[in-house]
């Protein structure tokens, strides 16, 4: 799916970027920046509910595409201009984490682990 | 190649800065995209725990054809036990740096795993250095 595919079905709203016709195959969805940089391997997605830059730096770090805001988070000024510096799409959703996972996978999206 | 950063212990916001910027050199140089990602992880790892539990420090990287290393050096409180530090779910962050999302216990772990070699020089009191290098295969 792409990048708008998941605004569609979270019902997400663009907070910034535009690169929406990017492919996603994988995701992740954490509040803990140390898990995402040890268990993640070619997601492009980040679902999390926690608000700080270090979450953008840590997408950076993993090459993702994109960051979902889960439970109404609102990414800060901060933020934003980092996400637009290196090129991610920020997306905010009023869903809860479990039902954004949810709902992704259920499209198509993976883990990206072996089950 | 040698490139100096000063690391700020009191700016989490802009923790990961030198990673940052090493990530877009090594790209820049035409290093292969797994290489930089090792690179970028551990180093933001370290650099992570600079910020969180040793007030900052600097970073030397040492880019070569063939080698990256990375040393790290701060003036914190030194590790007590290696051992439980390596150990993946142990940490002794306070529950602040929980909050931001870091102190799961994975920093020195994740390292060791992104890097060819880890060496950790530790001083209580006085600091710690860590040595990794990340072979360009």
């Amino acid at each position: 799916m792409t990048i708008a595919d998941v605004q569609k079905i979270l019902k997400a709203e663009i907070v910034c970027g535009n690169n929406l016709d990017a492919e996603v195959h994988n995701a992740c969805g954490s509040d803990m920046m140390s898990d995402v940089l040890a268990f993640v391997k070619d997601q492009s997605v980040l679902l999390s509910g926690l608000v700080n830059t270090q979450v953008v730096r840590t997408a950076e770090m993993m090459d993702m595409l994109c960051i979902v805001f889960v439970r109404g988070k609102e990414p800060t000024a901060e933020m934003i201009a980092l996400a637009e510096e290196f090129g991610i799409v920020l997306m905010k959703t009023p869903l809860r984490m479990f039902t954004a996972c949810g709902l992704l996978y259920q499209s198509g999206l993976t883990g990206g682990d072996k089950q | 190649m040698k490139y100096h950063y000063e690391v700020s212990g009191d700016d989490f916001t802009r923790a990961g800065e030198a990673s940052g910027a090493v990530k877009a050199t090594l790209k820049r140089l035409g290093f292969p995209p797994e290489v930089i990602r090792r690179v970028a992880i551990a180093m933001y790892e370290g650099e992570i725990n600079m910020v969180i539990h040793a007030d900052g420090g600097d970073i030397n990287v040492d880019v070569e054809p063939d080698l990256i290393t990375m040393v790290l050096s701060d003036r914190g409180p030194g590790i007590p036990d290696i051992d439980k530090a390596m150990q993946e779910g142990f940490s002794t962050a306070p529950e602040t740096v929980r909050n931001l999302g870091f102190g799961a216990g994975m920093g020195l772990p994740n390292i060791k795993k992104y890097t060819d070699s880890l060496d950790i020089a530790t001083e209580l009191g006085k600091g710690t250095t860590i040595t990794m290098t990340v072979r360009v295969a």
